[in-house]
């Protein structure tokens, strides 16, 4: 069993990739990013590990490199934030369509401008689209965990897709936290090696991303989509392994008191814990509240998401991020979209919050809960307000 | 060419035979075909040089000729042959 150690959350992402055997690393740093990129090189540098890692000058030869490396059958990672993610956009979709299982872990931080280097979620939140599977996590723990499984998942010959792993940037990468540090012993018997669908190799050429007119990208799309939503299971699947294996099992939908609630709060990330807290407060003044964390974002957990909200009345959806001139945050648009055809569902209330690094107390969770369960009248239901705003 | 299914596609669709690209006939394109006038032409293979698909080929006779499977009857040969020995006309 690995040690309990204490270390900042950037570190540890490092160190545990570092234990997954890659062959290949191109990391462009960029805060809240930088410590990922700064201890991997440093892990190569002083030979810890036998990987290459690519210097680039910008995260778009970033992540042109891992498509290469991954193309070529090396285990790739990278990792970025914000703008770096931003300037990456124009790839994520080719290393899905590709199917090459890159895992690329993501401060998540605002996006300019103004320019901010602290945490939301509106650098992820635009590609949501780019077909690559999105986990979300909430603490030093999980962010190790997740690092190392993100390989198994998107490796995985029924997947052989990209991985983004989404640590909130500051909040999480720049905390030292205790956790379990697997060994490189229980790594290397989880982690198999990686077995490419097709290399580029001279002893047997291919043509990897080739050009498709209109006879067949209807197929193509329709193959990679087909991909992304077959996905699911496999992770599920290798979540229960690393369950059997380490003894911290995950699901694709959290939960916390959630199975009585009458009155529910969705988030993702790190601010779920600080959201329990105030479960807790509201628990212990008699109200049901309950929380969903939603820790898989593409593809979308539907039935698992359904089977969680079960009879809450209300259910408050919290964004980090906004869709300007949209109906509400990204997330709250996707539950609303989720729960559409059900014939029983709850009154959806949506909270943009913590922009640009903005503090969210556990006092401020419960007056969410507090101004939802005073709406009597359902008003404020299917609207959204950008939380703490000064009017 | 029958056309694959979305089930059918190769994983990530790598095309794992190489020069198939040959096998697309890129012909279909054309709206005009170049006809070339022997008794003008001089054998001098400038429509060869400058043809961007590579598909004039030189008859035995030392004429000139496309392959129409990949002519896509963009008119640079009729263009640039000087003698004017190159037409283009419109495809029926």
């Amino acid at each position: 069993m690995g040690k309990r150690i204490g270390m900042e959350v950037a570190v540890a992402v490092a160190e545990a990739v570092g234990l997954c055997n890659i062959d290949m690393a191109a990391v462009y740093p960029i805060t809240p990013q930088s410590h990922i990129a700064e201890h991997l090189s440093d892990l190569v540098a002083d030979g810890h590990i036998d990987c290459e890692f690519v210097t680039v000058e910008s995260e778009h030869s970033a992540m042109s490199a891992v498509i290469g490396a991954s193309g070529a059958g090396a285990r790739s990672y990278t990792a970025t934030s914000s703008q770096g993610l931003m300037l990456m956009h124009e790839l994520l979709p080719i290393a899905s369509a590709m199917r090459l299982p890159i895992v690329m872990g993501i401060a998540n931080r605002a996006v300019s401008g103004p320019l901010n280097i602290l945490n939301d979620h509106s650098d992820i939140m635009p590609q949501r689209d780019a077909g690559w599977i999105a986990l979300f996590v909430e603490n030093a723990q999980e962010a190790v965990d997740l690092s190392i499984a993100a390989f198994k998942i998107a490796e995985h010959k029924d997947v052989m897709l990209p991985v983004s792993v989404n640590i909130d940037g500051f909040q999480l990468t720049h905390m030292v936290e205790p956790f379990e540090m697997p060994t490189q012993e229980e790594v290397n018997e989880f982690l198999p090696p990686f077995v490419p669908h097709a290399t580029l190799h001279p002893s047997k050429p291919v043509t990897m991303g080739a050009f498709a007119m209109s006879d067949y990208f209807t197929e193509i799309m329709k193959a990679k989509d087909e991909a992304v939503k077959a996905s699911k299971k496999v992770i599920q699947q290798v979540f229960d392994e690393w369950g059997e294996k380490f003894g911290r099992p995950y699901k694709l939908v959290e939960t916390y008191k959630a199975d009585d609630a009458d009155v529910m709060m969705l988030t993702m990330g790190s601010m779920g814990e600080t959201a329990q807290m105030a479960i807790d407060e509201l628990r212990a003044k008699g109200v049901k509240a309950g929380l969903v964390k939603l820790r898989l974002w593409r593809p979308f957990p539907f039935e698992e998401l359904k089977a969680v909200i079960g009879n809450a009345k209300k259910l408050i959806v919290t964004d980090r991020a906004c869709s300007f001139g949209g109906p509400g945050g990204p997330v709250f648009s996707e539950i609303k979209s989720a729960l559409y055809a059900e014939a029983r569902r709850p009154l959806i209330y949506n909270y943009i919050i913590g922009l640009g690094g903005r503090d969210v107390q556990v006092k401020e969770f419960v007056g969410m809960f507090e101004n939802v369960l005073a709406d009597t009248a359902n008003k404020a239901a299917d609207t959204y307000e950008f939380w703490g705003v000064r009017e | 060419m029958t056309l694959k299914t979305w089930r059918e596609l190769p994983i990530g669709c790598v095309v794992s035979e190489p020069g198939s690209a040959s096998e697309y006939h890129t012909g279909s394109w054309r709206s005009q075909r170049p006809i070339w006038n022997d008794t003008k032409c001089i054998k001098c293979g400038i429509c060869y040089v400058f043809c961007p698909e590579g598909c004039v080929q030189q008859t035995e006779e030392g004429f000139f000729k496309a392959n129409m499977d990949y002519c896509k009857g963009c008119g640079i040969c009729a263009h640039e042959c000087w003698p004017r020995a190159i037409k283009m006309v419109e495809e029926g």
